[in-house]
């Protein structure tokens, strides 16, 4: 199973540690909302907007070098369209992984 | 250049603004987590440049490109890659990132927007040449000669033959103009008639159809017009 990296920020920050510990502390504050609204809709059955926060979601998978799971996403929210929550079981697993990792460079 | 960033993730906002940092003279003049913030700044505040998001709550993207009245340059910023081909149906829409940004794509888009406002920007935080330094080497009598693309005025084609003319010299050289457009850059060099290329930098004035460059007037064809003016920074 791949692990959340910090690669691309340091690409980003050009090793400017400022952003670095400035861009950390976005992740760490919109990551735990973004999963409490996407649990939210989706225990209303609300597909369509849980659809729209896994696309948020999505974007820090890629940002925390989460390939495999930048790419589980695409198709998690795409089925979401369509009603199908087939990959939930999957993509819980990620957004587990985020937060530990979250939890640990705090 | 001056640009906002309109996106309601502030991660997504955050990398933006440090991508705009390497380039010179790229100011970020405000961020907005919504649509209708930005709206509200553009009323008052005037900017060359967006960065906008096109999946954001109330009001999408595209939406708020809808009510612009005079667009600026606009970059979309998206992690949906189906989008691109609709996101080209609007001629101010520069370039389509998809997110996470590399920097390397960013520096693409920069030359795209270099492109578009007709102005070549030094890219000192990447190391990259700007194309002001570069040149084109000529067969004349076995002969290779260095043009700088800063000297060429325009070329013409005459036959078999293509004709440079540079701020002091002509030159004739066995080519065409479809192999000599490939080698200039596009950010300083358009066709604007089948026999015709100009360095547009050098445009003195555009008076009907026709554009005079140094002294000379050349024509300007009705289908090649419309880029022309797309690539002018015009008032």
């Amino acid at each position: 199973m791949e692990h959340p990296n910090l690669d691309y920020i340091k690409e980003i920050s050009g090793g400017n540690e400022v952003f670095e510990k400035k861009f950390l502390n976005i992740i760490q504050t919109e990551f735990p909302k973004e999963k409490e609204e996407y649990m939210e809709n989706l225990e209303s059955e609300k597909l369509d907007e849980s659809a729209k926060i896994v696309h948020k979601i999505k974007h820090k998978l890629g940002i925390l070098g989460l390939q495999e799971g930048y790419r589980l996403a695409i198709k998690y929210e795409e089925d979401l369209k369509y009603g199908d929550t087939k990959l939930q079981g999957q993509f819980h697993e990620i957004l587990h992984t985020v937060e530990q990792f979250i939890l640990k460079i705090a | 250049m001056r640009s906002i960033i309109v996106d309601d993730e502030a991660s997504a906002r955050a990398i933006v603004a440090e991508l705009c940092k390497t380039i010179p003279d790229m100011e970020v003049r405000a961020e907005f987590p919504n649509a209708l913030e930005a709206l509200k700044f553009l009323k008052d505040n005037q900017v060359d440049l967006i960065f906008l998001d096109i999946h954001m709550p109330k009001l999408t993207g595209i939406d708020f490109i809808e009510t612009l009245q005079n667009p600026p340059k606009i970059v979309l910023t998206t992690s949906d890659k189906n989008f691109a081909i609709e996101a080209y149906e609007y001629p101010f829409i520069v370039d389509y990132l998809v997110k996470p940004i590399s920097q390397e794509r960013f520096q693409k888009c920069i030359v795209k927007l270099n492109a578009a406002f007709n102005q070549v920007l030094p890219f000192t935080s990447f190391g990259t040449k700007t194309d002001r330094d570069q040149e084109l080497y000529i067969n004349i009598d076995r002969r290779l000669i260095k043009l700088k693309f800063n000297d060429i005025l325009l070329i013409e084609a005459k036959g078999d033959y293509i004709e440079i003319q540079t701020l002091d010299k002509r030159y004739r050289v066995h080519s065409t103009l479809k192999k000599i457009k490939d080698k200039l850059p596009e950010s300083r060099f358009l066709q604007i008639h089948r026999s015709f290329i100009i360095n547009f930098t050098q445009i003195v004035d555009i008076q009907d159809n026709s554009v005079l460059i140094e002294k000379s007037v050349i024509p300007i064809s009705r289908s090649n017009r419309p880029e022309l003016m797309q690539r002018l920074n015009l008032l």
